[in-house]
């Protein structure tokens, strides 16, 4: 198997100070994706961006799982409707621009 | 310097417990915290806001002397003075510096506690600075090719390298260029999402590209060659003779490029459209009268 890109769960539990436990229930709650490999368990570096902000959001908020997956699902609304705020901005810009 | 309500801050009244000051702190930090707050400077401010009055209230001693001298905070400011000279007569004489940054308190917090104010373990409260989000519109034309791009975000200028093949949505992350982290906490990032506007001929799928090229009657039945404007050069084709409508002709390699894949390059597909020659001569009617005939 491939172990490109893969980080051992282990060192991040040494880095951010959280339990394995807590990257147990992340994955149980659907929010990552654990790899184990020779009965190690490693996540994917792509994940470490989100990861670093479900910490914050339990340690410095005492929000568990179940809360992190909906400020996730809420944070990701917000993005999609921003996303779309701006393209409506953009086509205001251009009948703005004809008169 | 105006004076601030530390209470009214987090919702609370004068008499509140230990336990209820933390718990209004919580709630008020959920509500501003940064991650849950992208892109709001004024989230930004107020979670500032909370956590000074937590710092502040939450410490028995700091609580004491804010319930004493807070309206007066100017009396705070000569109490301080003549607590320092005190100090220095007592041979003290030193003075705990800050390890946190002044410009996450106010002037009015400094004015009482002092702009060196050091907390106790128990209060150190580090908090990473705000996610900033930003958009970043280009041509696909602008992502042919790797370039750099100076962007202004807060007042900061960011030299940027674009890779070719950067897609429509997505997002790179600079590390760092977020907002100031909170109480000497770490900056936030930069999160840059692209957005690909396409006015070329082309059509994008991934690192594909499409296009229709029109074809001439003659040239579609006895077949020939045609230039083709590729997205940076022009090829020669051949037609085969008696060519489709809608044929597809794929030209490997003369796609979009693959992003961060030096010299790798998606395919095109091309269309040809057979355009059927209008306002015919009384000649080229019989002609065609004549082949209609041999049919």
């Amino acid at each position: 198997m491939e172990l490109k890109g893969l980080i051992p769960i282990i060192h991040l539990c040494e880095h951010y100070s959280v339990e394995t436990s807590f990257f147990d229930e992340l994955h149980d709650e659907g929010l990552i994706r654990i790899t184990t490999l020779e009965q190690t368990s490693y996540l994917h570096q792509d994940r470490i961006s989100d990861v670093e902000k479900m910490i914050r959001i339990h340690q410095e908020l005492n929000i568990n799982t179940e809360g992190i997956d909906a400020v996730f699902n809420l944070l990701q609304k917000i993005d999609s409707l921003q996303s779309e705020l701006n393209k409506l901005h953009d086509r205001l810009r251009l009948y703005e621009n004809d008169f | 310097m105006t004076y601030i309500d530390y209470y009214k801050v987090l919702g609370i009244n004068k008499n509140a417990t230990e336990n209820e000051i933390k718990k209004a702190y919580r709630k008020m930090a959920r509500k501003y915290h940064p991650d849950l707050n992208p892109n709001d400077k004024e989230a930004e401010r107020k979670f500032k806001e909370v956590n000074e009055a937590n710092e502040v209230l939450s410490n028995p001693e700091n609580r004491k002397k804010y319930d004493k001298y807070g309206k007066d905070w100017k009396h705070a400011e000569e109490f301080e003075k003549a607590q320092q000279e005190r100090q220095y007569q007592r041979g003290g004489g030193q003075r705990t510096t800050g390890r946190f940054s002044e410009d996450d308190f106010s002037d009015f917090f400094s004015s009482m506690f002092g702009g060196g104010y050091q907390r106790t373990r128990r209060n150190e409260v580090k908090f990473r600075g705000q996610d900033y989000n930003a958009e970043l519109q280009l041509e696909l034309e602008d992502v042919y090719r790797t370039h750099k791009r100076t962007l202004t975000v807060n007042g900061k200028n960011i030299r940027l390298t674009i890779p070719a093949g950067v897609k429509n949505g997505q997002v790179i992350k600079i590390k760092g260029y977020g907002g100031e982290g909170i109480s000497g906490g770490p900056k936030g990032d930069l999160h840059i999402k692209f957005s690909i506007l396409n006015h070329s001929r082309f059509k994008r799928d991934k690192d594909n590209l499409y296009t229709t090229v029109k074809l001439d009657l003659y040239k579609a039945l006895l077949g020939g060659e045609v230039v083709i404007n590729t997205f940076d050069s022009k090829v020669k084709l051949n037609v085969k003779p008696e060519t489709k409508n809608l044929t597809k002709v794929k030209l490997k390699g003369k796609g979009f490029p693959v992003y961060k894949e030096e010299g790798q390059f998606g395919d095109l597909y091309i269309t040809y459209q057979i355009e059927i020659p209008t306002k015919l001569t009384n000649k080229e009617k019989e002609l065609f009268k004549e082949l209609a005939k041999l049919r």
